[in-house]
């Protein structure tokens, strides 16, 4: 008996440390999802220009460019998978590893054979434990990632594309060598609110110019007083040319739609992690309160116990005093 | 006097915005400046460039901006850079080791990138290179 009090009071004490770490994970989490979203609400000016700009030259030159064409056959789909380095985030790297698998076996029943690229320490070991070829992986920065590095993920991601313009029908790698990707998909978690993140696959090229955040222009415009000619499209002058202008706008534009991605994947990572580490600290209440039940009964049980071994013995010394 | 709306946003963060006169900027094609009424304009911003916008107060807040556009319309002038520093927040010494050490590192891409990106600090905060 006394054994297993100590056992009990050893599971409480174990218990009661980790609910210590899991709350301060909790705090932690907590702190950065209010820096993460911050990180969303400043990029979100960059994101709104550089659309705008994309949506004024699209409207002025003729869409001619490897990033925004359909390829004939598309054979090879390059897919951006962005999960987290750290566990201890409750079902956020399921959740995006099981939209990946969704998004795979579509591309495959396409008849389009699909290229890993992975951020994220988690995605990584989960391919590679499967056995499963992996293009390139990042890790180290998914909690909180720099634009730095969205750039370094979308140079490869551009090159692979860029490399795949000229494979042929059979797969082959074309003249520069090279076997690329004709699609780019990327797999990621949106951050709809505290409490609900959805992974989503979207993709990104051939690129369709996406709204990052409706703006209305004409409501500024008559708020600021001023009479709108907004409805008519503005002709731009372009330094260098149209095409140039292109060329130079389109791997950025790709390059922000990734580090938007990414910091929103933060800030879903850091979101999910507080409400995993919320339940595991209420558990482990839950718990150390069963256990110090169980541990107070034993030890009722021992002194009983004790009790009526002293008054059994008392007993017996005394009818063998009697017997005398 | 009229004036320009002026934004001027980084990809991390918004750098700048405000009313101003005049915008100086350096397009691939060549030195250009803006004044309000200036016709709409799309415009890629040359490597290592240098921003000056001249504010009501008549005073020049001048910007290193790095990999970046120009675009004018008829609401004002925004700057898009990936990287962009206002020259008060340039810190001189640690540019000028910047450029140093890309410039040891030899001529890769990113080192020339490095580099260009230091000399337009540099040029920003009104040093020589």
């Amino acid at each position: 008996m006394a054994a297993s009090l100590r056992a009990l009071r050893r599971r409480i004490r174990s218990t009661q440390s980790t609910k210590k770490i899991f709350s301060a994970q909790e705090l932690i989490a907590g702190a950065r999802i209010v820096r993460a979203q911050a990180r969303v609400e400043a990029s979100k000016p960059y994101a709104r220009e550089i659309t705008r700009v994309l949506s004024a030259l699209a409207s002025s030159a003729s869409l001619d460019h490897p990033l925004l064409t359909e390829r004939q056959n598309p054979r090879r789909a390059g897919v951006l998978v962005i999960t987290s380095d750290r566990g201890f985030a409750g079902s956020y790297n399921v959740n995006v590893l099981r939209r990946t698998e969704e998004l795979l076996s579509l591309l495959r029943q396409e008849g389009k054979e699909p290229v890993l690229y992975v951020v994220g320490r988690k995605g990584e070991t989960y391919y590679s434990f499967r056995d499963r070829p992996m293009e390139d992986t990042f890790t180290g920065f998914s909690e909180q990632p720099k634009y730095t590095d969205a750039q370094e993920v979308g140079r490869v991601l551009i090159d692979a594309f860029t490399a795949g313009e000229d494979d042929d029908e059979q797969g082959g790698a074309g003249s520069d060598g090279i076997v690329g990707v004709d699609e780019l998909h990327i797999v990621f978690t949106e951050f709809r609110s505290l409490l609900s993140q959805v992974p989503v696959a979207k993709r990104m090229a051939p690129l369709e110019v996406e709204e990052v955040e409706e703006f209305d222009y004409e409501a500024e415009d008559r708020a600021a007083g001023r009479t709108g000619d907004s409805g008519v499209p503005t002709s731009y002058e372009f330094e260098p040319s149209a095409e140039g202008l292109l060329d130079a706008l389109l791997p950025k534009y790709v390059t922000t739609r990734i580090y938007a991605s990414m910091l929103e994947a933060a800030a879903s990572e850091s979101a999910s992690r507080r409400r995993a580490m919320k339940s595991a600290s209420d558990n482990a209440e839950e718990l150390a309160k069963n256990l110090s039940r169980q541990a107070n009964q034993a030890r009722q049980a021992e002194i009983t116990q004790e009790i009526s071994e002293i008054v059994g013995g008392a007993d017996a010394l005394v009818s063998a005093n009697a017997a005398d | 006097m009229a004036t320009l709306q002026v934004e001027l946003v980084a990809v991390e963060r918004k750098i700048w915005s405000g009313e101003a006169r005049m915008v100086i900027a350096r397009t691939t094609e060549g030195e250009l400046g803006v004044l309000p009424g200036h016709a709409p304009l799309l415009g890629q911003l040359a490597e290592g460039g240098v921003v000056t916008i001249r504010t009501d107060s008549g005073e020049d807040v001048v910007v290193a901006a790095h990999g970046g556009f120009l675009s004018v319309t008829d609401r004002g002038v925004s700057i898009l850079a990936e990287t962009a520093e206002i020259s008060t927040e340039i810190d001189v010494e640690r540019a000028r080791e910047a450029l140093r050490r890309a410039e040891d590192a030899g001529d890769d891409p990113e080192s020339v990138d490095a580099a260009r990106r230091a000399q337009s600090r540099l040029r920003a905060a009104g040093e020589s290179t």
